[in-house]
C-alpha cells in the first residue's frame, strides 16, 4: 500500500502541494487527474523521492520514505519503475541498453540473462526486435512503450506513468492505454497514473483522484466520478470552458 | 540611477557568490562520491578520450601558432638589442610557466567544459537526469564524477603536449626563419628550464581541470527551460570557466612566486 499524508511542497515561495492526502491500495490502479501544471508530475516525483516534501509523509510498503538513507532509497527505487511524460530515454544509448540499463548499472544479471531480460521487457510492450536502435529512430508513441519496457526491466512492485498518452496519436493513446491495463492484469502491480485524459482515465483507473490547488478535492472510482456533483471535478471531467476553475 | 547601479552590482555580486557556495557544494559531493564505489573506470576512459584524445588536433593548432606568433613578438624586440639567442629561453619559460597551462584550459574549457554543460544541461530538461535517480544511479557518480577525475587528468596530459608543440612553432621561426642554429637552440632551451618550471605549470592545470568540469556540471544541472536554457548556461559555463581559471592562475602564480622563488 502507498499512503501519502499532508505532503506539501512549495519552490521559492509558489506553493504546488497544500496537503496532499491519498492511500492506494496494493495491485491497484489509481489515477490522478487535475490540470496542466497543478502538480501532479511533482507528487509523482515525490513518491520515487526525487523531490522531498517540505512536511508529510510518503509510506511505501510500511516505511515513510522521506526520511531513508540513500542507500534504502535506492533499494526501494529498484522496485519502483516510472516511465516519464517525454520517455527520458538516454540519448546516447541505444534501445536495448536504455531498457537494460537499469540492470546494467546494478550488475544483476550476466550478458545472456540481460540479452532475455531486454527483449522480454520489449516484447511486453509489443516491440520485439528494436534493441539495436537508437531513441532518435523512434516515433513519440514508440519512445513511451519503449520508456515502459524500462521500467518493466527491473520487475517492478509499482509502476508510475507521467502523462503517457500526451503527445501521441488518439490509436497510439489507446494502444497505450490497453498495454497499462493488460500490464496490470498481468503483472499485479501497483499503478499510479497521472494524466488529464478523461478517455485514458476511465479506460485504466480503478480509482480516480482529482488533485486541485494542491489538494486532493475528490476521489473515487470512475462510476463515483463519473457522477460527482462537484462542480470543479463536474468541470473539468467534462472539459467545460465555463465553471469555477478559471483560466488562471 | 546610482540607486540602481549599485543595485544591479549587487545583484550580481550575490548571484556570484551564489554560484560559488553551489559550486563548492558540487565539489565537495563529487571528492565524496569519487572515494565511493564501484569505480566504472570505461565510463573515466570514455570521458577521458573526449577530453583529452579528442582535443588534440585544436591544441596542436593553437599551440604551434602561439610558439609562431611568441617567437617573432620576441623577435622583434631581441634584434634590437642584438640578443636573438635569448629567444629560445623567453619562449620556452613563458609557454611551460604561463601560456601552455592557461591556452589549454581556456581551449578545453571552450570545447570540452561547454559540450559537458550543454549534454547535461539537455539531459536536465528532457528528465534523463530524473530518470538515472528513478533506476537507483547517482547522477553524481554517473556524470560528475568521470568527468571531474578525467578532465584533472588529462589537462595535465595535453599541457605537456601544447608546451611541446609550442616549443616546436618557436623552434621553426627561429631555426627556419631566423637563422639560429638548431642544437644552440636547443640547449639554451634546456638550460632555461628546471624541474620547478615544469612543476609550477603542470601544478596549477589539475585545478584547471577540476574547475572546468564543477563550472560546466553545475551549470548542466541548473539549466532551466528549454533550448534557450541551454544556450545560457552553456555560455555561463564557458565565462564562468574563463573567470575562475584566470583567478586560479593569478593565485597560483603568486603562491609560486613567493613560496617558491
Amino acid at each position: 500500500m502507498i499512503e501519502i499524508l499532508g505532503v506539501e511542497k512549495n519552490f521559492n515561495g509558489n506553493i504546488v502541494l497544500r496537503g496532499v492526502d491519498l492511500k492506494i491500495d496494493r495491485g491497484s490502479t489509481c489515477v490522478i487527474i487535475g490540470r496542466s501544471g497543478c502538480g501532479k508530475s511533482v507528487l509523482l516525483k515525490h513518491i520515487v523521492g526525487i523531490l522531498k516534501p517540505d512536511k508529510g509523509k510518503i509510506i511505501i510498503n510500511s516505511k515513510d520514505i522521506v526520511h531513508l538513507s540513500e542507500e534504502d532509497l535506492n533499494a526501494l527505487r529498484l522496485k519502483i519503475g516510472m516511465v516519464f511524460q517525454g520517455g527520458a530515454l538516454f540519448d546516447s544509448m541505444t534501445v536495448g541498453e536504455n531498457v537494460g540499463f537499469g540492470l546494467i548499472e546494478h550488475n544483476h544479471t550476466s550478458d545472456k540473462e540481460l540479452r532475455e531480460t531486454i527483449e522480454e521487457s520489449l516484447s511486453l510492450v509489443g516491440l520485439s526486435g528494436i534493441a539495436s536502435l537508437m531513441p532518435s529512430d523512434l516515433s513519440g508513441g514508440m519512445k513511451k512503450r519503449v520508456a515502459l519496457a524500462r521500467a518493466l526491466c527491473i520487475k517492478p512492485e509499482i509502476i508510475l506513468y507521467d502523462e503517457p498518452t500526451t503527445g501521441v496519436d488518439p490509436i497510439s493513446a489507446d494502444s497505450i492505454n490497453e498495454l497499462i491495463k493488460n500490464l496490470h492484469d498481468k503483472l499485479n502491480v501497483t499503478s499510479i497514473v497521472v494524466t488529464h485524459d478523461m478517455k485514458s482515465a476511465y479506460r485504466v483507473g480503478d480509482k480516480l483522484a482529482m488533485l486541485y490547488q494542491g489538494k486532493i478535492i475528490a476521489q473515487g472510482s470512475p462510476n463515483e466520478i463519473q457522477k460527482t456533483e462537484d462542480p470543479i471535478v463536474h468541470q473539468f471531467i467534462n472539459g467545460l470552458a465555463h465553471g469555477p476553475i478559471t483560466e488562471t | 540611477m546610482f540607486d540602481n547601479f549599485f543595485i544591479i552590482i549587487g545583484r550580481h555580486i550575490i548571484s556570484f557568490l551564489y554560484f560559488l557556495g553551489g559550486l563548492g557544494n558540487l565539489a565537495f559531493k563529487t571528492i565524496y562520491f569519487s572515494f565511493i564505489p564501484p569505480y566504472k573506470k570505461g565510463r573515466i576512459f570514455e570521458q577521458a578520450k573526449k577530453a583529452g584524445l579528442d582535443s588534440l588536433p585544436l591544441v596542436s593548432l593553437i599551440a604551434l601558432f602561439i610558439g609562431f606568433i611568441f617567437a617573432l613578438q620576441t623577435a622583434y624586440f631581441m634584434q634590437r638589442i642584438g640578443s636573438e639567442l635569448y629567444i629560445a629561453s623567453l619562449v620556452a619559460l613563458s609557454i611551460v610557466r604561463e601560456l601552455g597551462p592557461v591556452i589549454t584550459a581556456l581551449v578545453v574549457a571552450g570545447r570540452v567544459g561547454a559540450a559537458i554543460t550543454a549534454e547535461i544541461g539537455s539531459m536536465q530538461v528532457t528528465e534523463q537526469v530524473d530518470a538515472l535517480e528513478t533506476l537507483a544511479v547517482s547522477p553524481m557518480k554517473y556524470l560528475v564524477v568521470p568527468r571531474f577525475l578525467a578532465l584533472s587528468l588529462m589537462l595535465p596530459l595535453l599541457t605537456i603536449y601544447a608546451d611541446a608543440v609550442g616549443i616546436l612553432g618557436s623552434y621553426i621561426i627561429c631555426v627556419f626563419r631566423l637563422g639560429i642554429s638548431s642544437s644552440i637552440y636547443l640547449r639554451v632551451t634546456a638550460e632555461a628550464l628546471f624541474y620547478k618550471d615544469l612543476f609550477t605549470g603542470l601544478f596549477k592545470t589539475i585545478f584547471f581541470g577540476m574547475i572546468i568540469a564543477l563550472v560546466s556540471c553545475y551549470e548542466g544541472f541548473n539549466v532551466k527551460g528549454g533550448a534557450e536554457g541551454v544556450g545560457q548556461a552553456t555560455t555561463r559555463s564557458v565565462v564562468f570557466s574563463f573567470i575562475m581559471i584566470i583567478i586560479a592562475d593569478s593565485i597560483f602564480t603568486a603562491l609560486f612566486y613567493f613560496i617558491f622563488p
